[in-house]
């Protein structure tokens, strides 16, 4: 466990030190859903119900945006190869990456989502429902992402076709997810919804180490 | 017989690089891999450790054979390739700390003297020259305390006195009981060492692979 430990510790030491880009999804996810009133027109009830899914979908790509990086220097300046070599299993160090990479680019969305939702007009009895979907939801794109980034490990251009292959994987979480917030500022019950992308996120957090693994091993041949 | 390799094949994208090498280490004694570019030392070193997969033959460490227990075996042994795994936004006592954690071995500090990185210890590695970068990737190798060392060209731009610090600290890990194995083109003045040349794999000299599309077309 203190192994465990001491990745984490790493990861999110260089994730804040300088090149890490802790910062840039936030900032990322901050543009993309102030662009979107742009797009739209700034009438607030036009807003309002654009507000769910925009919301998801900056989500997405900001988690998206530095997940080419998960792999990509630790296998660049040779890391990957001693990780490979430790006493600590593959799938555990692909779990510790990833939720290392949650904490840097999911957690600070549902600091600042309730503000933005503002921003859109979201209903207010639905705020609390975006930060619960959110939290909910975003742990899964981190981990579903690992696989995308094992895969595309190596390849040249590799986070264009890592962007190709993860997305799409990131539909069910984003129905459900903006579902559940529509559903609340709807004035309905989200917890359906909500029960389910729980069980879809457990059901990724317990898949994707082991499909991310076992990727690498073949990427590292 | 701490390693035993026997005639090992390895193949890369379909191209024969390793044909029928085999070779003992015994605890105490270092093995030097040599050869031109090209010959397959470096891959010969990652297939020991199970980084690349082998086409062929066998691979033992301490009576245990690797294709049977992987795990085992891969636990004796520590790779110091051509990169030397070192993250720039980390000093170097960042560095080597990171690794004592992640190997269970807890203090990085004797590592640090061993290849006089004390005076450098809080500088970010990004500062540090390609000597001083080797030197804390060969450091690594103290705080993974394994009994089988894999070294790919660990003198590539050491200077004189860190070549010394590096033949020293192999000396103190084969008197401990440990091996190396050390594919390098330089003398690092080892005593109870051996010599394994390697020589590339000609393709003539390897039978074409079988295809089945061509099997009684009569050449």
């Amino acid at each position: 466990m203190s192994a465990l430990r001491t990745v984490l510790g790493r990861e999110l030491r260089l994730a804040v030190r300088s090149g890490g880009g802790a910062g840039l999804g936030l900032a990322f996810f901050l543009i993309i859903v102030l662009l979107v009133p742009f797009g739209t027109g700034p009438e607030p009830e036009r807003l309002a119900t654009v507000a769910a899914g925009t919301l998801w979908i900056a989500a997405l790509l900001s988690c998206l945006l530095s997940l080419d990086r998960l792999f990509q220097t630790d296998y660049e300046d040779g890391t990957l190869d001693v990780l490979v070599l430790s006493p600590v299993p593959l799938e555990a160090l692909v779990a510790v990456k990833a939720f290392a990479h949650w904490l840097t680019t999911g957690l600070p969305l549902l600091v600042v989502a309730p503000v933005l939702g503002v921003t859109l007009n979201l209903a207010v009895e639905a705020q609390p429902w975006l930060v619960l979907s959110l939290a909910l939801g975003t742990p899964g794109l981190s981990f579903l992402g690992a696989i995308g980034g094992a895969l595309t490990l190596g390849l040249r251009r590799g986070g264009l076709l890592l962007s190709i292959l993860v997305l799409p994987l990131y539909i069910p979480t984003l129905i459900l997810g903006a579902m559940a917030v529509g559903q609340a500022a709807d004035g309905q019950d989200p917890s359906t919804s909500l029960f389910l992308l729980a069980g879809l996120t457990v059901f990724i957090l317990a898949m994707a180490p082991f499909a991310a693994a076992a990727a690498l091993r073949v990427s590292l041949r | 017989m701490v390693l035993t390799v026997s005639n090992l094949d390895c193949d890369r994208s379909g191209r024969p690089v390793l044909r029928g090498v085999g070779f003992d280490l015994e605890p105490g004694r270092v093995l030097f891999l040599r050869g031109p570019n090209g010959c397959g030392k470096s891959t010969l070193l990652r297939c020991v450790c199970g980084l690349l997969p082998i086409s062929g033959g066998e691979i033992e460490v301490a009576g245990v054979r690797m294709a049977r227990e992987p795990d085992a075996c891969v636990e004796r042994m520590a790779y110091a390739g051509h990169l030397d795994a070192i993250k720039p936004q980390l000093t170097v006592a960042e560095n080597l700390e990171f690794w004592a954690g992640l190997f269970g071995t807890g203090d990085a500090g004797a590592a640090l003297e061993a290849f006089d990185l004390r005076g450098i210890a809080d500088r970010p590695a990004h500062f540090c020259s390609a000597g001083q970068k080797r030197r804390l990737g060969l450091a690594r190798l103290l705080v993974a305390r394994r009994e089988i060392w894999l070294l790919d060209e660990p003198t590539v731009s050491l200077d004189t006195d860190a070549a010394a610090l590096l033949a020293g600290a192999v000396r103190v890990h084969c008197e401990a009981g440990g091996a190396a194995l050390i594919a390098t083109h330089d003398d690092l003045a080892l005593p109870h060492s051996d010599v394994l040349r390697l020589e590339p794999v000609r393709m003539a000299t390897v039978a074409p692979a079988s295809n089945p599309f061509l099997e009684g077309a009569g050449f």
